[in-house]
């Protein structure tokens, strides 16, 4: 069989850090095609690319030219300097399209990257909040609504479409050297803030076990809502200290009002609500992943903290 | 060594020298820590064991507590019910404590601790690295089907800032453990506590500025501040109770059976005080 004629996967924010790290992982063993409205540095020659905005209908193109089986969708965009209609254009219209493309070119199955964040870091949460605890992190939080809205409209999708099997995973905070995320900025910086008195514990993913974590979805008889965990539960101090940080108490009082105004004098690049995931915990429990899956972290918690720095 | 790890240290140091055999009790705990020295709910036994100082030392020399019935606690996963009282949790530190000296095995148990606790700075920590754990019914289920004992004051904050006329009256019950019990197939162990419902005596409920402060109460007692007084301690473990039904079961069937522990509970209450020669000693 010649390449193209292969069931091929298609890969969304495939030139993302996370993707082509994922494209690493799976090329050779799948034959992949990627979407993405960047180019795709150091990308492999036998490598379908497709560079266009997941919006335009040019991008189902990619659907058309060989059978896709199956779709992995991480071009999900978090931009805190981003308009609201752009983010919410990008994410959630992006989104309802790509998944229109697998129905109407037969693809059997569906990997949506979502995040353990859609859950909000909150008070009154339970230690290890289980698939079908609510997705209250809008509530404070508006830079994650349109991630909820993906995860929501993904489930629905779940529902309407048996035929596809569809996979929502839920990780934890992902980090590595070149991933630019919140969690992985913050815990690169060398005097991070943390608010007095408050030490929640953190769960943390190392970047290649995450990208595990998605090809492992795409086994067949895979599907729902699953957490996806790393190799465990650390307080947020300990890990700083592991780093080598400084950090500096601030009161908790004080942190909001001053770090609005930071952000929006451009001196800080965190936006206020972030401070949440310092003052409370919003860990998961990812035992149905470990049961369904059989999936396991192929880093320590010690290497995954670690990886953030890249030593 | 940072300060806070001397403090911890010494703190230790004062644990073991109060009860020598703290450090074999702990070996006998089996606690999952991690190597970062903590369980995945952020209980750190070093921590622990610092803690408890001052609580073995309250135990011992300021309430002089006298426990009956912790050695003779059932193995496994329990559920202990007491009164709640004092202002101050103390009770349910009193209670961990005879558990912890007194239990065949020792026992480190879980108190579940009120949703305001985790918005309270050093207090969440505190909480946290003590291996208290918020009193969500998900946790609950959790902890009990890891084997663990933990305990419950049915009356919650309605206990804990009751006014001194109330004393030794509980007052209702939730019945939130008792679905737990029901689910998790967990006997019931009515505990009682006698001399902490004196030892701050609310006069008034503040309620108004319970609100602004967003604390649950604001009772005042005659020290102003709820300081405990030296009141002598008496904690009398039930024995287990075992209840069957279903979980979902109507209300009514469900208070029938928090009822009848609670009836336990009261009578126990009342033949402790009963007992007792005097409220401080």
């Amino acid at each position: 069989m010649s390449p193209v004629e292969r069931d091929g996967v298609a890969i969304t924010g495939i030139a993302g850090n996370l993707g082509r790290t994922l494209a690493k992982i799976l090329h050779g063993r799948e034959r992949i095609v990627g979407i993405d409205r960047r180019p795709f540095r150091g990308k492999p020659k036998d490598l379908e690319m497709h560079e266009v905005d997941i919006r335009r209908n040019k991008a189902e193109g990619a659907f058309r030219k060989g059978r896709i089986k199956a779709l992995i969708h991480m071009g999900i965009m978090h931009d805190p300097r981003m308009s609201a209609e752009d983010h919410h254009s990008f994410n959630v219209l992006g989104t309802t399209k790509v998944l229109e493309y697998c129905v109407r070119h037969g693809v059997r199955k569906v990997v949506m990257l979502s995040s353990a964040n859609v859950y909000g870091p909150s008070p009154d949460n339970s230690n290890f909040l289980t698939e079908d605890s609510p997705l209250m992190a809008s509530q404070r939080f508006s830079e994650v609504r349109d991630l909820i809205a993906v995860d929501m409209y993904a489930q629905s999708f779940f529902y309407r479409h048996p035929e596809i099997e569809t996979v929502v995973l839920r990780p934890v905070h992902i980090v590595g050297p070149h991933i630019k995320n919140a969690p992985s900025n913050y815990l690169r910086l060398p005097r991070p803030w943390v608010l007095m008195g408050f030490d929640p514990m953190i769960q943390l993913i190392q970047y290649e076990d995450a990208c595990l974590a998605m090809a492992a979805a795409l086994r067949p008889g895979v599907r729902g809502v699953y957490n996806v965990v790393g190799p465990g539960e650390v307080p947020l101090l300990a890990a700083l200290r592991e780093l080598g940080r400084s950090p500096v108490p601030v009161p908790h009082v004080f942190a909001r009002p001053l770090l609005r105004r930071l952000f929006d004098w451009h001196l800080a690049s965190f936006p206020p609500p972030e401070l949440d995931y310092l003052q409370w915990g919003c860990t998961v429990d990812g035992s149905r992943f470990v049961k369904d899956v059989g999936f396991e972290p192929k880093h320590t918690l010690r290497e995954t903290i670690h990886s953030v720095a890249g030593d | 060594m940072s300060l806070s790890q001397k403090v911890i240290e010494a703190m230790r140091g004062w644990t073991f020298a109060m009860e020598p055999d703290a450090q074999t009790k702990l070996s006998r705990l089996a606690a999952a820590q991690n190597e970062f020295g903590v369980d995945p709910f952020g209980l750190n036994l070093d921590f622990t064991v610092a803690a408890l100082a001052p609580m073995v030392w309250l135990y011992k020399h300021y309430f002089r507590v006298e426990a009956v019935g912790a050695e003779k606690l059932p193995e496994g996963r329990l559920l202990l019910i007491a009164n709640h009282s004092g202002q101050l949790p103390l009770d349910g530190a009193m209670i961990g404590v005879a558990c912890f000296l007194q239990g065949e095995p020792p026992r480190a148990i879980r108190a579940m601790v009120e949703k305001w606790v985790p918005s309270l700075p050093f207090v969440s920590t505190f909480m946290a690295r003590a291996g208290q754990v918020v009193g969500t019914p998900e946790n609950c289920r959790r902890l009990l089907a890891a084997g663990e004992t933990i305990l419950v004051f049915p009356e919650g904050v309605r206990g804990i800032s009751k006014l001194y006329k109330n004393r030794y009256q509980l007052q209702e019950f939730g019945q939130g453990f008792m679905r737990l019990a029901l689910e998790t197939d967990t006997p019931i162990v009515p505990v009682a506590v006698v001399g902490a419902e004196e030892q701050a005596a609310a006069l008034v409920n503040v309620k108004p500025l319970a609100d602004l402060l967003g604390f649950p109460a604001f009772p005042l007692t005659p020290t102003v501040l709820p300081v405990p007084l030296p009141t002598k301690y008496h904690i009398a473990f039930g024995e287990p109770m075992r209840f069957t039904g279903r979980p979902d079961d109507d209300e009514e069937e469900l208070e029938r059976k928090v009822k009848a522990v609670k009836a336990e509970l009261q009578s126990m209450i009342n033949a402790g005080v009963q007992a007792r020669k005097h409220v401080f000693w």
